[in-house]
């Protein structure tokens, strides 16, 4: 479960496909297609021949998702080795985007992040999106002191990557950095940090 | 009346000091013998003289030196001063705002000259003289939030005003007690706000957000906000807490009223007449307890404010380990009686 209660946090309300958008556009991490075939299931394969998929595996690539989502036949699937790639296939889909097109975006919060910073780019209303948590609960996190960013932390305290600080992560999130503030844990008494726990898993 | 502007450091040697006057000027925030967060806004005026409310853009002794201090911090991270673009109105309407204000409340030391669009702007105790087109970025120096809050003591944040909420999308923050504007800039009002403990429950950022929403032009309001910092350091930001937070450790008996200074931000929130944003003031004045006890009233009070702070604020406002340093010393000096009611001194 996800910690409830951290205010700067966004809300992943869940996909809920918008029947009369004239274009979907699904940008899918992992576990995340899970939650775009529940939505077939609940909701009926209409709006497939006007879904835009595009999909990076990433740690759930063993689980073949891709097989998955290309047997609902939408009208594009793509599928990205990285995330790099995607962002750049995202940010030519959304360049090229009309009036009507929906974005629902799922997978990890890391993911969710990264996206949304996209999106939110390209001038689109955050409140407009879709996004479902799915997959682990690792979080992104900037260091507050060197500013660099480590992906796929899953436990506090953890050593930036970066700076190399032992960081306290701390429930606060920016959606414009698509990450959680790191502060370093030991700065008053160096050297006495706890040894790290797995908290995000 | 002409300031003596002292020469002085926030940082390494901390040869900062107040004079007798401003130390009884001093924004004391406790107005009883007890502290919890409220919505305690009241109207932005000028009340009585010789306290920081004489002016509503209060400049005091400290102006120089902050000035320099600032400088610094932004040659080491000049992410300190960020503004989104949609803001280049609301900061011509700062640089109006306090321009305005400091050349009419401290004509010996600031003058402003209008000629239709082009201004001049005299700051004599920074030595500068700078013609201008107001509303033209080319023709400062910096953008003009920059140039103004370069030469304006307190941070400086700019919200804009939409969907019902405030967003903190400009700032100059180099004097901050622990948050980060690089991290919080694009936020709205209950995301910067996330960390603070107690306060949402209550439901004060609900109130104090409504209340926000409605501000008038020419009505400004202002709120007092208090923590304590170790030696008088005005750049206790979150980038540098790896810097600063060795400090907490080097506080004894011994040192405590030299070392340790109430820190209070006198906030003050300004609507601006173009961008329709609001200006939010965040001017930070320290004293040190040495110069706090000279005025009894007020080393009466503290030590029982102190002690009867709820867990989550001592925590939350990083007192738990000089706490009970602080309450010993400071007890010395508080005989039992009882205290006038308000934050002046008797």
């Amino acid at each position: 479960m996800l910690v409830q209660g951290i205010k700067s946090r966004p809300e992943y309300k869940g996909l809920n496909v918008e029947p009369h958008a004239k274009r979907h556009l699904f940008v899918i991490e992992g576990e995340g297609a899970a939650a775009l075939t529940d939505q077939v299931e609940a909701k009926g394969r209409d709006f497939l021949d006007r879904s835009e998929i595009l999909y990076l595996a990433g740690g759930a690539a063993p689980k073949a998702y891709d097989v998955a989502l290309t047997a609902l036949s939408p009208d594009v699937f793509w599928q990205a080795p990285t995330l790099q790639p995607l962002l750049f296939r995202l940010r030519a889909c959304l360049e090229q985007a009309r009036m009507g097109t929906r974005l629902y975006i799922a997978g990890t919060e890391g993911f969710i992040g990264q996206v949304m910073q996209v999106a939110l780019e390209f001038g689109i209303d955050f409140n407009s999106i879709h996004t479902e948590h799915r997959g682990s609960t690792a979080r992104r996190v900037q260091c507050v002191h060197c500013k660099g960013i480590t992906d796929n932390v899953t436990t506090s305290s953890f050593a930036c990557t970066h700076c190399g600080l032992p960081l306290l992560v701390r429930d606060h999130y920016s959606r414009r950095l698509g990450a959680f503030q790191g502060v370093n844990i030991d700065a008053e008494e160096p050297g006495t940090a706890p040894a790290p726990e797995e908290i995000f898993p | 009346m002409t300031i003596t502007f002292r020469s002085e450091t926030f940082r390494e040697d901390f040869t900062f000091r107040n004079s007798l006057y401003n130390i009884r000027r001093f924004p004391f925030p406790f107005d009883r013998d007890e502290y919890m967060y409220s919505v305690n806004m009241e109207p932005h005026v000028r009340a009585r003289k010789d306290s920081v409310f004489e002016n509503l853009i209060d400049v005091d002794e400290h102006y120089v030196a902050e000035m320099q201090d600032r400088a610094m911090v932004l040659k080491e991270d000049p992410l300190r001063c960020q503004a989104l673009p949609h803001m280049m109105a609301a900061q011509w309407d700062t640089l109006e705002l306090l321009m305005e204000h400091q050349a009419q409340d401290y004509p010996e030391h600031f003058t402003l000259e209008k000629n239709g669009d082009r201004w001049r702007w005299i700051n004599r105790p920074m030595g500068i003289d700078d013609t201008f087109t107001f509303g033209d970025a080319a023709t400062l120096p910096y953008p003009p939030m920059e140039y103004i809050t370069r030469q304006a003591q307190g941070d400086f944040c700019i919200v804009d005003q939409r969907d019902n909420n405030l967003w903190m999308d400009a700032g100059m923050v180099t004097t901050q007690a622990d948050w980060s504007l690089d991290f919080d800039i694009g936020m709205n009002f209950m995301e910067w706000h996330g960390p603070v403990p107690l306060a949402h429950q209550i439901g004060v950022f609900d109130r104090a957000l409504k209340f926000l929403l409605n501000l008038q032009q020419g009505k400004p309001t202002r709120r007092l906000n208090w923590t304590m910092t170790v030696n008088p350091r005005l750049d206790t930001s979150p980038e540098n807490y790896h810097k600063w937070g060795p400090d907490r450790t080097t506080v004894t008996p011994e040192n405590v009223g030299q070392k340790m200074h109430l820190r209070v931000e006198l906030q003050s929130l300004w609507r601006l007449p173009r961008s329709n944003a609001i200006l939010f003031v965040i001017r930070c004045y320290l004293i040190s307890l040495e110069e706090l006890v000279t005025v009894p009233k007020w080393a009466r009070r503290l030590p029982r404010v102190l002690a009867s702070l709820p867990p989550e604020i001592v925590d939350y406002k990083g007192l738990t380990r000089n706490r009970p340093i602080m309450i010993d010393w400071l007890s010395k000096y508080d005989d039992g009686s009882p205290t006038s009611a308000g934050i002046y001194p008797d």
